[in-house]
């Protein structure tokens, strides 16, 4: 039987998504269900004096009306930070309150005050107009980089400051520094995104009042995670008594990751009226509320010697956390993104810093990549400036200061357990001709035109993650990944799995490896996640750690399904177990060459016994039945690496750029689906490129989003892309059993340097902030001939 | 309140609705195909794109009212007799989807295209395009698909 792990297997989940038959939140409606529409704060920053809801009341079709003030009652819990982050002085990072509904102050723009239930979406919508607060409007907080001279925003945190954190060590940098040549030092900002996912956040909510449970739809991307926090924190009703169903779910990209408030309104209201509530987020709500990325202003250094070798690094940067601290808002800027800050370099010394800040704006929390876009935009444009201050040829100097041996001890946090970046280089600049740059160069000049081009190379740390390490830095939950295979009587084969899927084609990767492990048809496979009754608990999907560590939870259950699969298979060919091979689906007796297909052993499984004869096939001490759960634990994270080069041409008259090539080269260990990795290539280069040059939100200093909608957020459109160039090295992980490194985030980790390289390098070095839009190019542009002039 | 007369992928429909309701909602929330999809409230993200009297529209640009007579097809309508339509089984064939969310208005968009321009050049598919966001694909393997597609209508 040929391998199906490698193959560009079609997906099974396609068919119903082409069709009109995928049953997204928003697709679902109960009998009898109501409709909800958040009451939302149009001021960032203010108390709430009064809340009127008289007039509402006696809108039409009004149901109930809840706010911040019901739901304090009922003791209902806020959202929470996952990850409790120590500032370098050893105290413990300072985190206000986060109720569902604000009961006396707001936050953000979008903040909700409370909820209006109605019979229609209509009447909802109108009774929610009626909703009288009165706000006592406070002056906001907004810039990321004066937020701790800003007012403070809550109650005993002082300096808007949620920690002061340090990884490193300073004094040994300090003495780095003093030996170098020279100094390169960059000022950047990593521009704040929103992730528009393009289904907007939803939920339906379901009280069964005869068995007393809660039944939640939602567009999360981890709904055992959810359920989890809405019960031990939210006091939402006990696990047991709460069930959480992500169904088919339109695009994460880390923005469904946290529960989020409607979440839990909706889950408490259905209770208290009994019956089902529907929410569904317009775009704008997205927009105001969905949790945003990025948002980082750092200064950075870099000491070198003269022939470009890398002494010390420092890297200080404000974060901005939003109004509140939430599942991965603290951890997004500390350990996703210091271990990650020396980038795929030997830096004997090295520190960073980070002060997370509070304002008056949407919560900021995990996006595509989390932390390692944010570092390696950092040492990637600090490499590239070296190059250029060092005369050194860019790819020459990374070269010069790669690791030359692995397993790579890194020199803040991780072992990289394996790669070959060199290779990863040199394949990259074949595919994108680096040799032949400088010829296009020309031929652009002659055009009147400027060209660029930029390299970047990076690692990342994902597959997360062991833990026992992510407990010990503060995370409030193990990492691990569960997997359940349940043979079937007639020989099909059911896998759950705790990673969830919405759109990285788990139903056909995650099928293939049980198919091969197990050697039953594909079509005889099916992957179950996204409801907490099916399946057991698991963790979810984030940080590329679906294939690294839920992947590894299937192969080690089928492992155990095989195990027992050979012994069953001795007893009923009356041989040993040690003399029972696995191969092909198929158990056969060496010395024999007798067979039982696996088909033959699960049915013995769960009908073991034979007319007239009184013989089981089950040995002594196995049970009945063939199932088998795995919960793995990785012993670390994985380590993906490349080098991405790009090419763009400016035009000096309009400050246009366009991005002319693109090259990915990246090692994501072993592939399981090539097609399936393609795709997630395509999609990470879509949302980093988007960085670079077109995304950017913005909010005003009294807090307003002015890049509300599609008409001011510039999403990223097919024709803004040229055809993406990738290819491949290979080696494989040593820390799985499959070697796979995951693939899901390296786009969007190594794209904005990348491009951002290649514009600078385009404008003679002048520092542009990304986006890099036609406005600020063209102002370079006019800088550029100035400066040429002079130089004249 | 209005009554809404449509043929929606060959079956004659006959609703009432409120006079406001938009094409959109009616398909989604009258007649139940929810396979037309709502990712954004500005008319920008081509999520919702279905056929209507043969031309693509943004369903949620018009009425139902401003439709009423029409022929409307949604990604419901688009296979025959359980056959999938060239385009769905290219976009299936070289992954042109992922959360399949914006595929609907994607693919009613992408065949469109083909029927006013049979064999469109990369550029013309990407400008075609551009009233259609996708968030996962980077739209390489849209494009691809679509340039297969055509090689098959």
């Amino acid at each position: 039987m040929a391998s199906l792990v490698g193959s560009r297997v079609e997906r099974k989940e396609d068919k119903r998504f082409l069709t009109g038959k995928g049953r997204y939140t928003a697709d679902i409606n109960l009998a009898n269900q109501t409709y909800a529409i958040f009451v939302r704060s149009p001021h960032a920053r203010a108390s709430i004096k009064k809340l009127n809801i008289d007039k509402a009341l006696k809108s039409s079709g009004v149901v109930s009306i809840l706010t911040g003030k019901e739901i304090a009652d009922d003791k209902i819990g806020g959202l929470i930070a996952g990850w409790a982050i120590r500032s370098e002085d050893g105290t413990e990072m300072k985190c206000p309150g986060n109720p569902p509904l604000a009961k006396d102050n707001v936050n953000f723009v979008g903040d909700p005050v409370a909820v209006v239930i109605a019979e229609s979406l209509a009447e909802a919508k109108e009774a929610a107009e009626k909703v009288e607060v009165d706000y006592k409007v406070l002056k906001a907080v907004t810039s990321t980089a004066d937020a701790m001279n800003g007012d403070t925003i809550h109650e005993g945190i002082d300096k808007n400051l949620c920690f002061d954190w340090l990884l490193g060590d300073r004094q040994k940098v300090k003495e780095a520094f003093d030996k170098a040549d020279k100094v390169i030092s960059i000022d950047i900002i990593n521009n704040r995104l929103i992730p528009n996912a393009m289904e907007p956040r939803a939920c339906v909510a379901d009280y069964n009042a005869a068995s007393e449970e809660i039944t939640l739809y939602t567009t999360s991307q981890n709904p055992h995670l959810s359920r989890l926090i809405m019960s031990a924190f939210g006091n939402v009703a006990p696990e047991h008594k709460l069930r959480v169903v992500a169904p088919d779910v339109g695009g994460g990209f880390g923005s469904k990751i946290n529960v989020y408030n409607e979440d839990i309104v909706c889950s408490w209201a259905a209770k208290k009226i009994n019956r089902a509530i529907k929410w569904v987020a317009e775009r704008s709500e997205s927009f105001l509320t969905d949790i945003h990325g990025r948002d980082h202003v750092t200064h950075a250094e870099l000491a070198v010697t003269k022939d470009g070798k890398f002494l010390g690094f420092k890297n200080e940067t404000i974060a901005n956390l939003g109004a509140y601290a939430r599942v991965f808002g603290t951890v997004t800027p500390t350990y996703l993104f210091g271990p990650c800050a020396t980038g795929v370099y030997e830096i004997p010394a090295a520190y960073t810093n980070v002060k997370a800040v509070y304002t008056n704006t949407a919560p900021v929390d995990a996006y595509r990549g989390a932390g390692r876009p944010e570092a390696t935009y950092t040492i990637e444009r600090l490499v590239e400036k070296a190059s250029m201050e060092l005369g050194i040829d860019k790819t020459e100097l990374r070269i010069k200061n790669f690791p030359t041996a692995f397993p790579f001890k890194q020199t803040l946090v991780h072992t990289v357990d394996s790669g070959d970046y060199v290779a990863g280089m040199e394949k990259a600049k074949q595919m994108a001709d680096y040799k032949g740059f400088e010829a296009r160069r020309k031929e652009s000049e002659a055009k009147g035109k400027l060209r660029g081009i930029g390299v970047t190379s990076y690692f990342e740390a994902c597959g997360i993650a062991p833990s026992a390490a992510v407990m010990s830095l503060g995370c409030g939950v193990g990492l691990w990944e569960s997997a359940e295979v349940r043979f079937n009587p007639t020989g099909q084969v059911t896998v759950y799995t705790g990673s969830h899927s919405h759109g990285q084609s788990h139903q056909t990767t995650f099928a293939q490896i049980a198919a091969d492990e197990l050697g039953v048809p594909i079509e005889n496979i099916d992957i179950v996640h996204g409801d907490t009754d099916k399946g057991t608990f698991g963790m979810g999907t984030y940080g590329s750690r679906s294939l690294a560590v839920g992947g590894i939870a299937i192969v080690n259950a089928c492992k155990k399904i095989v195990e027992k699969g050979k012994r069953v298979t001795a007893k009923m060919l009356e041989a040993n177990p040690e003399d029972v091979e696995f191969k092909d689906g198929e158990f056969i007796v060496s010395k024999s060459n007798k067979k039982k297909t696996i088909g033959e052993v699960a049915f013995a499984c769960y009908l073991p016994g034979v007319r007239d004869e009184m013989k089981s096939p089950l040995p002594e001490g196995d049970e009945p039945g063939l199932k088998e759960t795995s919960f793995y634990d990785p012993s670390n994270f994985s380590f993906p690496a490349g080098t991405h080069i790009a090419e763009v041409e400016i035009d000096p008259e309009t400050g246009h750029v366009k991005l002319e090539k693109y090259t990915a080269c990246d090692d994501f260990g072993r592939i399981i689906n090539p097609m399936v990795v393609e795709g997630q290539v395509h999609g990470g280069l879509a949302q980093g490129i988007g960085q670079a040059l077109y995304e950017n939100a913005e909010y005003d200093e009294t807090g307003q989003l002015m890049t509300g909608s599609y008409m001011d957020y510039t999403m990223p459109r097919a024709d803004n892309f040229p055809e993406f160039n990738i290819g491949y090295t290979c080696t494989h992980a040593t820390t799985n059993p499959l070697g796979v490194k995951g693939c899901g985030e390296a786009g969007a980790i190594a794209a904005p340097p990348t491009v951002m390289n290649a514009v600078i390098d385009a404008l003679g070095g002048q520092e542009v902030t990304m986006p890099a839009t036609a406005e600020k190019v063209w102002k370079a542009c006019k800088n550029l001939k100035k400066s040429n002039a002079k130089a004249a | 309140m209005g009554k809404i007369s449509l043929e929606v992928n060959g079956r004659k429909v006959e609703k009432e609705a409120p006079d406001n309701t938009l094409l959109s909602t009616f398909l989604r929330e009258h007649l139940q195909l929810t396979g037309t999809h709502i990712g954004c409230d500005t008319s920008q993200c081509g999520a919702c794109v279905v056929h209507v009297d043969g031309n693509s529209l943004k369903s949620c640009t018009a009425l139902a009212a401003d439709v009423n007579g029409s022929k409307v097809t949604t990604i419901e309508g688009l296979e025959t007799n359980g056959k999938m339509h060239p385009m769905q089984e290219a976009f299936k064939k070289l992954h042109g989807l992922q959360c399949g969310f914006c595929t609907p208005g994607m693919v009613m968009s992408a065949v469109d295209l083909l029927q006013k321009n049979k064999k469109p050049s990369d550029k013309e598919i990407r400008d075609w395009l551009e009233g259609n966001i996708c968030r996962c694909t980077g739209y390489q393997n849209i494009v691809a698909a679509v340039k297969e597609a055509a090689t098959k209508m």
